[in-house]
């Protein structure tokens, strides 16, 4: 009975998630006249690829997704490669500056977006970055730093300081216990930013905004959002349309990294 | 972990030659190439993105020493993004916008003073009414023309032919529009079984009910010896009274519709639940587009209250004080915006062209999709009264869309609304004086 219950409520968790896919997916085969429909359906009367041409036909979906890939996958990689050190000094080195950093870390997070991107504009135009997008995956990985080195940290604390102990009193030093030990334990955590990173540049709008200037550098969200208009109309036939194939990348991302995402590897690892 | 190591690193390489290909020039060509120009345009409907690049395509082909880059961007940010790009200096050289924005990029200096380099037959083309609604202060003292204005709008009504036959009411044209009082009548007819007479969809109110409020003299703002106030006297309060009249007293609109946006009650306007909606005129597109087979509708012409005037905001393209190419900016305008072009232009987006030569051409005047209709209403349009009110933004976000919900929804009376909306609409306008 209780299996049963865990079950439903499991179901009841994948219709809530799946729920805003499956409408998207149904919007998008819908026709025009279909979807003013007072009383929607689930599934279209005359399901039309229409939405699928127009979406295509106007505007570059599948070269602004690979270009958001390769920034996502550039920010996502850079990221994880700055804070994993830093994560690890943070949680194992105590000192003065650890709270000075953590602090500065947290305040970082409270700077309205609005207020910084202006200098930031000027900075990138100094390195020559701005309209590339290696200057907007810079920029992706600024913001998500800070954040994932908070989150890295929760990582590196959780691995307790006596399996290293124990790896040193076994003759391993300090980079041989960090390879052979800390690290295969915090794959879950690396797994867990790296998605943090991925989907924050994926997702992201207003720098990809202001950074990227001509269509040939377009990012996807600056794409999609080519189908609205004033006021909140939308076209929402080829919106839903491209929206969905924008969905692919990350879940095939997440499909191919979430195996790592395990936990329980140190369960009962140190006693007492 | 060594699998995840080169996981990593083939990430890293295949990123890294993702990004290398994809940086974009941005700048100018050599000095001997030809001159390149950056065209921001927020067309958006299907048909409209296809008569702008139809036109840039055209441009390029007959101008090769003038190179202009079609960049699409979004009503939905574009301010956000134009005010980045011109506080670090790069903007593009050709900007479509709206007039309500030019006012605060004038004043600030980003927009170039078009008064003295437009062509006279393009200033010729376009009259007045719509002139004013793109000359502002230049933020010392001076007046300038920041932009042409080529697309306007107008407030019709979507009618269900049906009901509209059904009811007996007097079928209103052009030459003889319904008044208030018509239209008020007219809906009570309507409302019958389960269907409503009017939806009034009201997520955006101000623009539309400050429009609307010229049909009786309404004006909302009043400026005296420079500083301007804002005013909800006898002549503004008619048309929030008689909307409000049809919410609660006829009961001939439909409360629900009020959180809508403007396209929103269209599934219920094809299910008959609505006889009459209040809208824009391109939002005929999205009727004639999504109206299931065999539902006839009619385009009524604007409403009349005192006079049928109706406030215009247009749709404008500026040029960047900082282009530097600010010459062949002005030339490509004049290219883009001349009569023919309006008209593709106009066809494509469902509005109205300012250029009095594109009114004429066939396809504005024909009665497919009530064009004859929508062109007809534009001689009512003067300029909007919010247009050169410094903070009216704010005041519309902070004080006017919610006291104008409130007072819609029944929750506040029209004395408290107007007070409101007049003191604390003032202490707004105030910051901006100073």
């Amino acid at each position: 009975m209780r299996t049963a219950l865990k079950y439903l409520a499991l179901l009841g968790y994948i219709v809530f998630l799946a729920f805003p896919l499956v409408w998207l997916l149904s919007t998008a085969l819908k026709t025009p006249q279909e979807m003013a429909n007072l009383d929607p359906t689930w599934i279209p009367r005359r399901p039309t690829l229409a939405n699928f041409a127009d979406a295509f036909g106007e505007q570059d979906i599948v070269g602004s997704a690979a270009r958001s890939l390769a920034v996502a996958l550039a920010s996502a990689v850079i990221t994880v490669v700055v804070a994993l050190p830093a994560a690890y000094a943070l949680a194992r080195f105590r000192s003065a500056l650890n709270k000075v950093a953590i602090g500065w870390v947290l305040v970082s997070q409270v700077f309205p977006v609005i207020l910084i991107i202006i200098p930031l504009f000027m900075v990138l135009r100094r390195l020559e970055l701005v309209n590339t997008l290696p200057g907007l995956a810079l920029v992706h990985v600024t913001f998500t730093l800070p954040f994932a080195l908070w989150m890295l940290q929760g990582y590196v604390r959780a691995v307790p300081r006596e399996l290293e102990e124990a790896a040193s009193v076994d003759g391993a030093g300090r980079l041989r216990a960090l390879a052979s030990v800390v690290a295969p334990l915090l794959v879950p955590g690396v797994v867990a930013t790296l998605l943090f990173a991925f989907i924050s540049s994926w997702n992201e709008f207003l720098f990809a905004l202001v950074v990227l200037k001509d269509p040939e550098v377009a990012t996807l969200p600056l794409t999609l959002v080519k189908f609205t208009g004033p006021e909140g109309v939308v076209r929402l036939g080829p919106l839903a349309a491209a929206s969905l194939l924008a969905t692919i990348p990350s879940l095939a991302f997440f499909a191919v990294i979430q195996r790592r995402l395990r936990s329980g590897l140190m369960a009962g690892a140190v006693k007492g | 972990m060594r699998r995840w190591s080169a996981a990593l690193a083939v990430a890293a390489v295949v990123l890294a030659a993702g990004c290398s290909g994809g940086g974009g020039d941005g700048g100018d060509a050599a000095s001997d190439g030809p001159v390149k120009l950056r065209f921001l345009s927020l067309a958006w409907q299907k048909e409209s993105i296809a008569a702008n690049k139809q036109l840039v395509d055209e441009w390029n082909t007959a101008n090769p020493k003038i190179q202009v880059e079609y960049v699409q961007g979004s009503w939905d940010n574009v301010n956000d993004q134009l005010v980045t790009s011109f506080e670090a200096g790069d903007p593009p050289d050709v900007i479509h916008d709206d007039s309500p924005a030019l006012s605060g990029f004038a004043s600030r200096g980003f927009l170039l003073d078009l008064s003295s380099t437009l062509p006279a037959e393009l200033k010729g083309d376009i009259p007045q009414a719509a002139w004013d609604t793109v000359t502002f202060g230049d933020g010392k003292g001076g007046q300038g023309v920041y932009g042409v204005p080529f697309l306007q709008e107008s407030q019709v009504l979507f009618a269900n032919k049906k009901l509209l036959d059904a009811s007996g009411v007097r079928v209103p044209t052009s030459d003889d529009p319904w008044t208030w009082d018509e239209f008020a009548a007219a809906t009570k007819k309507m409302t019958k079984g389960g269907a409503y007479g009017v939806a009034w969809p009201m997520k955006s109110p101000v623009n539309k009910v400050l429009s609307l409020g010229l049909n009786f003299g309404g004006t909302f703002f009043t400026t005296e010896g420079g500083k301007t106030t804002v005013k909800v006297g006898p002549e503004e309060r008619e048309v929030l009274r008689r909307i409000h009249d049809q919410l609660h007293k006829d009961k001939s609109a439909d409360p629900s519709a009020l959180g809508m946006g403007t396209a929103d009650p269209l599934p219920g306007f094809f299910a008959g639940k609505y006889a009459i909606v209040p809208a824009g005129v391109y939002l005929r597109q999205q009727v004639a587009e999504q109206a299931p087979d065999g539902f006839e509708w009619v385009t009524l012409p604007p409403l009349k209250g005192v006079t049928a005037q109706q406030g215009a905001t247009s749709q404008t393209l500026s040029v960047a004080a900082d282009s530097k190419h600010p010459q062949e900016s002005v030339k490509f305008i004049s290219f883009f915006l001349n009569g023919p072009n309006q008209a593709r232009l106009a066809k494509g987006d469902w509005l109205l062209p300012t250029s009095t030569a594109a009114a004429a051409d066939p396809a504005m005047t024909t009665k497919d999709n009530f064009w004859d209709v929508a062109t007809a209403s534009a001689k009512n349009l003067v300029v909007a009264p919010y247009l050169k009110v410094n903070g009216y933004d704010e005041w519309k976000s902070k004080v006017g869309t919610p006291t104008l919900q409130e007072y819609f929804a029944g929750k506040i009376s029209l004395d408290e609304a107007a007070k409101k909306l007049v003191e604390e609409g003032d202490k707004v306008l105030e910051r901006y004086a100073q």
